[in-house]
C-alpha cells in the first residue's frame, strides 16, 4: 500500500504546508475579502432599495390621502353652495310671490274701492234722480210742489227699508 | 483472458522533479502537482470569480459567493458569531479538500486527500488549533470538556476517561474517514476498470458499474469535505463554548 510508504511522507507534507499555506494567504487577504466586499455591496444596495420604495409608499399614500381630503372638501363645499342657492332661490321666489300677491291684493282693492265709489256715485245719483222722479211725481199727482228736503227724505226712507 | 489488477498503483507517489533540502526529501511529486492544482483552481474560482464585485453576479462570481455563504452559514449555524473569526482557515480547508477529491477524480489523475499522511496532517492542525483555541480562551477551566453535565459522580469515573479518549480520537476519526473514503473509492473504480479489457464484449458491464460509480464517487467527494469542514466547526464550537 503507497499510503504507508514513510520515504514518500516527508515531500507529501511539504507541499501540502506550502499549497496550504499558499492558498490561506491567497484566500484570507484577496479572495475571500472580495467575495465579501460584493456580498456587503449587494445587501447595501438591496436595503438602501427596500428603503426608498417604502419611502415613496409612503409618499404615495399621503399623497392618496390629501386627493381624497380634498375631494371629500370639495364634494362637501358643493353640497354648501348647491344648499346655498337653493335657498337663495327658494327665498327669491317666495319674495316675488309674495310681491306678486301683494300687488295683486293692491290692485284688487283699488278696483274695490273704484267699484265702490262708482257704486256710491251710482247710488247717489239714483237717490237725486229719485228724490226728482218723487217731486215730478207728487206734483202730477196733487199738483203740488214738495220740497226737495221731504221728497229725499221720504226716498231715503224707502231706500232703507229696500236696501 | 488475463485480468491484471493493480489498483493500489494508482496511489503511488511519483517524485518528478527530485529536489532534496538540507537532506529532506521535497522532491515535487504527482501529489504535489495536484495540491498546486487545487490552490490554482480555487484561486481562479474566488479571486477571478469576484473580480468585478459586480451588483449582479457573473456565473463564477454566483459560485464564489455561494461557497462563501455556504461556509459562512455552517460556521454561523455551528460555531456561533465568534468562529467567525477562524473563516478564512476553513474556507480554505473546505475548498483545498473539495477540489483535491474532485481534481482526483479526472480520469489519470492523483488524489492527495487518499493519503493518510495528508488527511492525518490537516486533521492535526485541527485538532491542535481547536486545542488551543480552547486553552487560550477558557484555561484550566477548558478541561470541564471532559465532564458531562448532571452525571452522578460515580459515573464520572467511568465517563471522563471516555471523553477524554473520544477527544483524543478525534484527529484519527477526521482523517480516517476522508483518506479511507478516497481510497476505497478510487480503489473500486480502478478495479472495474481492470475488468473492462479483460472481459471483451462484456466489457460494457463494468465499464456502466464506472460510470454510476463516477457519479457516487463525486458525491462523496464533495460529502467529505463537507464532513470534514463541519466536524472541525463542531470541534470548534467545543473549544468556544465548551459544551
Amino acid at each position: 500500500m503507497p499510503q504507508l510508504d514513510l520515504a514518500t511522507f516527508p515531500p507529501q507534507l511539504i507541499w501540502l504546508a506550502i499549497s496550504f499555506i499558499l492558498l490561506y494567504v491567497l484566500m484570507a487577504k484577496v479572495g475571500l475579502p472580495r467575495v465579501g466586499e460584493a456580498l456587503l455591496a449587494r445587501r447595501t444596495r438591496i436595503n438602501g432599495d427596500l428603503e426608498k420604495a417604502a419611502q415613496m409608499k409612503n409618499e404615495a399614500e399621503a399623497v392618496i390621502a390629501a386627493y381624497e381630503k380634498a375631494l371629500s372638501e370639495a364634494r362637501m363645499q358643493a353640497q354648501i353652495t348647491l344648499r346655498e342657492t337653493m335657498e337663495q332661490l327658494n327665498a327669491q321666489s317666495a319674495e316675488r310671490q309674495r310681491k306678486v300677491v301683494e300687488e295683486l291684493g293692491k290692485e284688487t282693492a283699488a278696483a274695490e274701492k273704484r267699484i265702490a265709489q262708482a257704486k256710491t256715485e251710482a247710488l247717489g245719483s239714483v237717490r237725486e234722480v229719485a228724490v226728482e222722479v218723487t217731486r215730478a211725481a207728487a206734483q202730477k199727482l196733487t199738483g203740488r210742489d214738495i220740497d226737495a228736503a221731504r221728497a229725499g227724505a221720504a226716498v231715503d226712507d224707502v231706500m232703507r227699508e229696500r236696501v | 483472458m488475463a485480468i491484471e489488477l493493480h489498483p493500489l498503483e494508482q496511489f503511488k507517489i511519483e517524485p518528478w522533479i527530485p529536489l532534496h533540502i538540507g537532506g529532506i526529501d521535497a522532491s515535487f511529486t504527482n501529489s504535489a502537482l495536484f495540491m498546486i492544482a487545487s490552490v490554482i483552481v480555487a484561486s481562479c474560482l474566488i479571486i477571478l470569480g469576484a473580480r468585478k464585485r459586480a451588483l449582479v453576479p457573473s456565473r463564477w462570481q454566483s459560485v464564489a459567493e455561494i461557497s462563501y455563504e455556504f461556509i459562512a452559514g455552517m460556521i454561523d449555524e455551528n460555531v456561533g458569531h465568534e468562529g467567525r473569526e477562524y473563516f478564512s482557515f476553513i474556507f480554505t480547508l473546505f475548498i483545498f479538500i473539495l477540489l483535491g477529491n474532485l481534481l482526483g477524480l479526472i480520469p489519470y489523475g492523483f488524489t492527495f486527500t487518499s493519503h493518510i499522511i495528508v488527511t492525518f496532517a490537516m486533521a492535526g492542525v485541527v485538532f491542535i488549533g481547536v486545542t488551543i483555541i480552547g486553552l487560550a480562551r477558557h484555561g484550566f477551566h477548558f478541561l470541564s470538556l471532559f465532564v458531562p453535565h448532571g452525571v452522578p459522580p460515580v459515573l464520572l469515573l467511568l465517563l471522563v476517561p471516555i471523553e477524554v479518549l473520544s477527544y483524543f480520537i478525534r484527529p484519527f476519526t477526521l482523517s480516517i474517514r476522508l483518506f479511507a473514503n478516497m481510497m476505497a473509492g478510487h480503489t473500486m473504480l480502478a478495479i472495474f476498470a481492470g475488468f473492462v479489457v479483460g472481459m471483451g464484449i462484456f466489457g460494457f458491464i463494468p465499464l456502466g458499474v464506472d460510470v454510476l460509480l463516477i457519479f457516487l464517487e463525486l458525491l462523496v467527494a464533495a460529502l467529505q469535505a463537507y464532513v470534514f469542514t463541519i466536524l472541525t466547526c463542531l470541534y470548534l464550537r467545543d473549544a468556544i463554548h465548551l459544551h
